[in-house]
Parts: structure tokens; sequence; C-alpha cells
């Protein structure tokens, strides 16, 4: 599928393209797979090509001295050889305690949404989550597929201190936090896994196209799990599709 | 041989900065890297440094340091008095450090942001290819009373120059140099007109993050999904404030982008005091 893509300078060095303003997962696959065209057939030095839920920054390492020239080039990449397969999907099943004693929203948030803390868990742990994009902190992953009874708006006063691992949801969105951080979401799960590890090459294990579904577990396999995790001996394998 | 940079006092906020972090921003990790890149930068230039060696970042006030080896330093960016061993030496220049001097200095006279640069860089530990600190991604984010940094002991002191002129590195000028923000063209005419012809002042809401202005600008856009920004990027609020994101900033935000600061008026603005007064001038393309 083809999109009508505007092209814009951002800065002396930098290019955004924009798709039309939506989240949508045949978007998000036309825009990795330009990306990596972009990222092979640029002839200029590309520091890195930053993506969102409808846009992708090119960020060149010189001076773009013209730019018109540029958006010529890279028009030509989306239209030439552009043939956007089947790739493969992994999907990654992500542990969840959903205790209200470790996340301290869990039951407030239920009374908030007329539901049961039950509810809630097997509300938020039925959708396959898309990954769109990383951002807000490091190893910080944009989810879409929230399911719509679990909306809420975000807290009026953000806490200081979310937890590393803290799972939540504000307005339509939901997310793990990789570490600690202040956030005004609602907080209803922790997870024992490391998201972000600044030691490893890849410092993230999810990235953009994957796919998440949370698996509740208890607050004995939480423990279980995060001693493995910080002994190095835990191993997440994703399902490929 | 190895040596110890010691933090005697850590100064105002001081840390290990290089040009910055790239090609983890798909992870969510900020590019980080010197606030002001071109006092950074002849602060290694000086010492015939490569490019991207680490200098000490220093806001107000400089760090107290002891070194425990010879070798050469410099220090440049806002402006301050130095002492080795209670005797004056200059800054913007190359300074022959002995086995345990001290180096002292005084709040600086203006500007915000200076460096302390060495010979071979600072070596403290690179994480994914950059030793610019980071909450989360380094092991510290912040210089603190009793750190010890390694550098390379430097036995002869050549002074191949003497000084570059103080200062002529960077311009403050009032007017920032800017191009069109993504979701410029989406504001009213009078909204545009606010923006280019009115001064805005810094306020005491001022980081590695961001700086904020005083002044508001009534928003009117509609909300945006979440979108990639960089430092320089202007952010208008829903409550009318303008957010200038600088290098410590997130990869993406959820504000609309007014503005985007030229490389040069990022580097300027990062050395504004609060109070001080700026104007944006639109780059035409």
């Amino acid at each position: 599928m083809k999109y009508e893509l505007t092209y814009k300078r951002y800065s002396e060095n930098a290019i955004l393209i924009e798709w039309p303003a939506k989240i949508d997962e045949n978007i998000l696959q036309d825009l990795i797979f330009y990306k990596e065209i972009i990222e092979k057939g640029s002839v200029k030095e590309i520091i890195e090509v930053i993506f969102s839920y409808n846009s992708l920054l090119i960020f060149y390492v010189s001076t773009i001295e013209n730019v018109y020239d540029e958006f010529l080039l890279l028009k030509s990449l989306y239209s030439k050889n552009f043939v956007s397969k089947e790739r493969e999907i992994r999907l990654w099943e992500i542990p969840v305690c959903y205790s209200p004693t470790l996340t301290p929203d869990l039951e407030s948030f239920a009374r908030a949404k007329s539901l049961t803390v039950d509810e809630v868990i097997s509300l938020h742990t039925a959708p396959i989550y898309k990954v769109y994009f990383l951002g807000f902190l490091p190893g910080f992953c944009y989810l879409g597929g929230l399911d719509d009874k679990l909306c809420l708006p975000r807290k009026s006063t953000p806490s200081l201190d979310v937890k590393k691992g803290s799972v939540a949801i504000g307005e339509n969105q939901t997310g793990i936090y990789p570490m600690d951080s202040p956030g005004g979401w609602h907080v209803i799960g922790c997870c024992p896994l490391n998201l972000f590890d600044p030691k490893k090459e890849i410092p993230c294990f999810v990235l953009p196209g994957d796919e998440i579904q949370f698996i509740s577990i208890t607050e004995n396999e939480y423990n279980d799990i995060g001693s493995l995790v910080n002994s190095g001996n835990y191993l997440l394998n994703p399902t490929i599709s | 041989m190895i040596g110890k940079v010691k933090i005697i006092e850590p100064g105002y906020f001081s840390t290990i900065q290089d040009r910055g972090r790239f090609g983890f921003a798909k992870h969510g990790v900020p590019f980080g890297g010197a606030m002001d890149q071109i006092s950074y930068k002849w602060a290694n230039v000086i010492l015939n440094n490569n490019e991207n060696d680490a200098c000490i970042e220093w806001v107000f006030q400089p760090p107290v340091l002891r070194f425990s080896e010879s070798t050469i330093i410099s220090v440049t960016g806002a402006e301050t008095t130095l002492f080795l061993n209670d005797k004056r030496v200059g800054m913007n220049q190359r300074i022959k450090i002995s086995r345990n001097d001290v180096l002292t200095s005084k709040f600086c006279k203006n500007y915000k942001y200076g460096y302390v640069g060495i010979r071979n860089g600072f070596l403290s530990k690179e994480v994914l290819g950059s030793r610019s600190f980071f909450k989360g991604v380094t092991s510290s984010h912040m210089l603190k009373e009793g750190d010890q940094i390694q550098y390379r002991k430097v036995g002869k002191f050549t002074n191949q120059f003497s000084k570059v002129s103080s200062n002529s590195h960077f311009k403050n000028s009032n007017e920032l140099l800017a191009y069109k923000g993504p979701e410029f063209d989406q504001l009213t005419d009078d909204k545009k007109h606010l923006l280019m012809n009115s001064s805005f002042t810094i306020s005491g809401i001022a980081n590695r993050m961001a700086i904020q202005l005083e002044e508001l600008v009534p928003n009117d856009l509609p909300s945006m999904l979440t979108s990639p920004v960089l430092p320089g990027t202007v952010q208008l609020t829903p409550s009318g404030k303008l957010i200038v994101l600088m290098r410590d900033c997130q990869t993406t935000g959820g504000y609309p982008r007014v503005f985007q600061l030229s490389q040069e008026a990022i580097n300027s603005i990062a050395q504004k005091r609060m109070k001080e007064i700026c104007k944006f001038q639109l780059i035409a393309d």
C-alpha cells in the first residue's frame, strides 16, 4: 500500500517524513520498511533515523545543502523497488504480577473504571499489543491495542517515583517503565524483567514491529523470576510467526 | 600510566560529557552530550585532543579538582577566575598540571556552562558508545565529592600556541535562528506574529533536558500523536508554555513543535541565564 507522504526540512541536518496522522499497523510496517531502505540507500551519511507512529526523522551527519534535491532522492527510494514483503513477527510473553500489595494504583484504578481487579487483569492480559516505537525513557515501548474499557485519563498530579518495572495505563495507552521515573500513569502491575540493559550491545530486547502479550503471574513467581533475572539466568524467547 | 583526578568539591551540577550518544535514540536513549558544543570543542582543540574526547561540564561553579599525575588541561566556556594551587591561571589556554596540583575557581561571571578538558580526555566508563552522563545509562549521573576519574599521564608539556581569544567562539546574540517546526504552519497568523515578534524570557526552569520560557502564547492547536523531537525543538504546551528541548531531551514528544533552533542557537541559548531575553528569527529556506 502506498501513502501520501509529506517531506519537511526539520533542521540544518534533519528531514521529517510524515504519514497520515493515525495509529495504524499498516503505516508502521510501511514506515519500518522505508526506514530500512533509506538506511541502505542514502548517499549522505546518517547519524540515525528516529520514528514514531506516523513520522520518520532522518538525522544526517552534515548540513543538507539543497533540501529539495534530498527530497527527490528520498521520494525515488519510496517509489522504486518498494515491495513491502511479509515479515516474521516476534511475540513476547511478558510476565506481570497484578497484585494490590505490589501495585499502588490497581484497586483505585478498578474502582474508577467500575470493574473488579480480576476484570482489569483479564482485560489487560487478553490483547496482543503492537510495539510501535520506543521513546519517553530508554527502553520504553509505545504499545497499541489497549481495550477501550481500560482507558483512564492520566493522574492530575504525576507520581514523582514510579518504580522500574511498573506496568501502567494512561489515557488509551499502556506500557512498562524500564527504570525509576516520575510519571502520570496509573500503575496496575509490575514486571520483573529488565526492559533496558545498557551493558548489552543492543540494550532493548523488544523492538518496534514486535508484539507483546502480558501473562499474569503470582507474587511468588514474580520474586522467583526477579532473582533469576538478577543472576542473569532468566531467558525469554519470543514466539515467531 | 594512569592518573586520577579527584573531585574535592563537585560544583553545582558537574558531569562528564562528550559529543553525545548516537545510534540509540531508536531505543529511547537521548543524544545527550555537551550543552554548549562550541566551548566543549575548544576545550579539546586547545589540547590537540580527538574531537570526541570527554570533558568535565560544569554549571556556574566549576568543581575543585586534584590531579594525581602530571598532565595538561584547559578550561573553556563561562568566564571564571581560576587558581592552580592558589596561583592565578588563565582560561582558553593550556595549563600545565604537576602531581597533586589542585585547581580551584570562582563562581562564573557570565554565561552558564563551562568545560575542563584534559589531554586525551577523561576516561570514565564508556556506555553505548559515549561517556556522557545520563541517569539510567551511565552508573553515575552527576559528579560527587570523592569521585575519581582516570586519565592518561602526560610527562612533557608543550605549548604550541598561547591562547584562543576568550569567548570569541560563542556569540551571545539575543536572536535565535530557527527553522519552522512541523506544526508551525497550523498556527493562526496572529499566533505566528506573536511568536516571531515577541521577546521571551528564560525562566528559572532550565536544565540539561529543557529550558522553559516565561511568556505564554495561547495554544489552540489540536492535540497530536507522539512524534520525534531533537535537541533544539521548541514545543508549545496546551497551557501555552514554550519549552526549548535541550541535549538530554526525550527522543519523542507529544506537544506541537513550533520551531527548531539552529545548532548555533542551541549552543547560544544553553549559555543564557534566568531573566535573559531571546527572540526567534526564522531561517529562510
